[in-house]
This record gives structure tokens, sequence and C-alpha cells, in this order.
């Protein structure tokens, strides 16, 4: 089971309204290599992975999701005082007809969340490359956020969001070669 | 949407918890690639024996940080008061 704690994990700071970073940002939220996914993807692996990567995928599955609580945060920080106009000239008016300023999952282009984001082959070795990929491409997403933000308390958190991404890439690096020793330890005995 | 304020006092005790948080967090991941390095271990149970006695100090101002038995409810029924963590 899980437990919920009323508490960021890192403090969560925005300058300004601003619903032209919360549009990108959602990309976050319920594009294909955001929070959401990897939190789900992770979690899902965990059953048909041998013993001893259970335990990492678990709790970076489960970081994930204090991950979504923070892009969810910013979300709802950038947009709480918007008004239809704002929402509008954003390039959220479609966003704001369906949801007003409700929280949506859907990418930064307003397509909603699907399955078919995330993946689960069975095979361990592609199942963690796959994960790795997926840590390198959020990586990568929250650099092209922070490059088009001018808002310094929001990159402030999107920077500690993103060197996440960098451990967890190497954790599951890391994992990959745990399984190839084991694999070559059975070869040989 | 009136709720309550939390005093001064509150935010950097939360502060401390999310950096102990961070060590334990950053700890737990590196042991479960690195279960046998002693000195990590130790770090995160020391970690995880200062975060004891954080939490009842933060509960003080926040009230419960987490449910179903994992803290002790005031009276009325804390749980649900206001400020939740999007709302700081
Ligand atoms: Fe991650």
């Amino acid at each position: 089971m899980w437990v919920y704690e009323k508490k960021l994990q890192y403090p969560v700071k925005v300058g300004t309204c601003n619903p032209m970073l919360a549009k990108f940002l959602i990309e976050q939220y319920g594009g294909a290599d955001g929070e959401l996914s990897a939190a789900l993807r992770y979690l899902n692996q965990r059953y048909s992975i041998p013993d001893e990567v259970i335990g990492l995928l678990t709790d970076i599955g489960t970081e994930e999701f204090a991950h979504l609580e923070m892009i969810a945060t910013m979300v709802f920080k950038l947009t709480k005082d918007a008004t239809a106009d704002q929402m509008k000239e954003a390039g959220l008016g479609a966003h704001y007809a369906n949801h007003d300023n409700a929280l949506y999952y859907e990418n930064a282009a307003g397509v909603p969340w699907t399955a078919s984001y995330i993946n689960a082959k069975g095979d361990p070795i592609a199942d963690l490359y796959e994960d790795i990929a997926a840590e390198e491409k959020a990586r990568a997403t929250y650099q092209w956020i922070i490059d088009m933000s001018d808002d310094p308390d929001l990159n402030d958190g999107l920077k500690f969001l993103r060197e996440r991404e960098i451990v967890h890439s190497q954790r599951f690096r890391e994992a990959v070669e745990i399984l190839k020793e084991e694999r070559d330890r059975q070869k040989i005995f | 949407m009136s709720q309550k304020q939390l005093p001064k006092e509150f935010y950097p005790l939360m502060e401390e918890l999310q950096v102990v948080d961070f060590v334990l967090v950053e700890l737990t991941l590196y042991l479960d690639t690195h279960p046998n390095d002693t000195a990590a271990i130790q770090q995160f149970n020391e970690a995880a024996y200062y975060r004891h006695q954080l939490v009842p100090q933060v509960e003080q101002y926040l009230g419960p940080l987490q449910q179903f038995g994992n803290s002790y409810s005031g009276y009325p029924w804390n749980w649900n008061e206001a400020p939740w963590p999007w709302q700081l």
C-alpha cells in the first residue's frame, strides 16, 4: 500500500501568474515522458522483474509521485489567478473550455495521457533500458522548459527535478549491471 | 477559501524535514543498488533516527503529516485541515 505525506518533496515557488509556462509544464504532468508515465511505468514493471531490482523500481516509482505533486503544484500556482482571457492568450483556451482552471492529464499540445506511452516487455534488460531512456527524455524536457522560462523561483524547482532524473538514470544503469552480473554468474556455474 | 495560517516557526522545521528526507531518498536509491555499503547504511539509520525526532516538531504546527495511524489526531479531527502542500 501507499501512505500519503502532507508535504512536498521540495519547496515549490512561482514568481507570477503565468498560464503560458503552465501550458508547457503540463508536458511533465500528462505527457509521454512526464511524471505520471514514469510512476506508472516503474511500479507496473515490478511484478515481473527479478528480485534484485524490485526495491529500486518501487522507490523510484514512489518518488515520481512526489514529482507529479510538485508539477501539479507549479501548474496550480501558475494558473490559479488567471482569468479566462489570460488562459486564452496563453493558448489554454481549449483547455479552459473543457476544464476551467482544473488540472488535466494531458501533454503541452492538449493530448490526453494514454497507456501507450509506457511499456512492459517482460524482458528485464529491455524494461530497464526503457527506464533509462525515459529518465533521459524527462531530463531533456525539463531543460527545454527551463530554457523557455524566465521565472527564477519556478526554475529552482525545475532544476531540482532535472537533477533527480539524472540520479534515477544512474541507478537504473547500475540495476542493468547487477542483472548482467547475475546472468553471467548463472552461465559459469 | 479561508485557511489556517501557519506560524513562521513552521517553515524552517518543514525545510529541515525536506532536507533530511532528501538525504534519506538519496541513500535509499543508492542502497538499492549498493546493498553492502556499511557506511551508507549507518548514515541511513542516523538520518532515519533524526527524522523520527523531527516529525513531532513539524506536526506540532501542521497537524498530522501522515494518515492510517502513522500520526496521531488532535481534536477535532485535524487531518483534513488546510493548508495542503500546494496551498502553502
Ligand atoms: Fe525520474
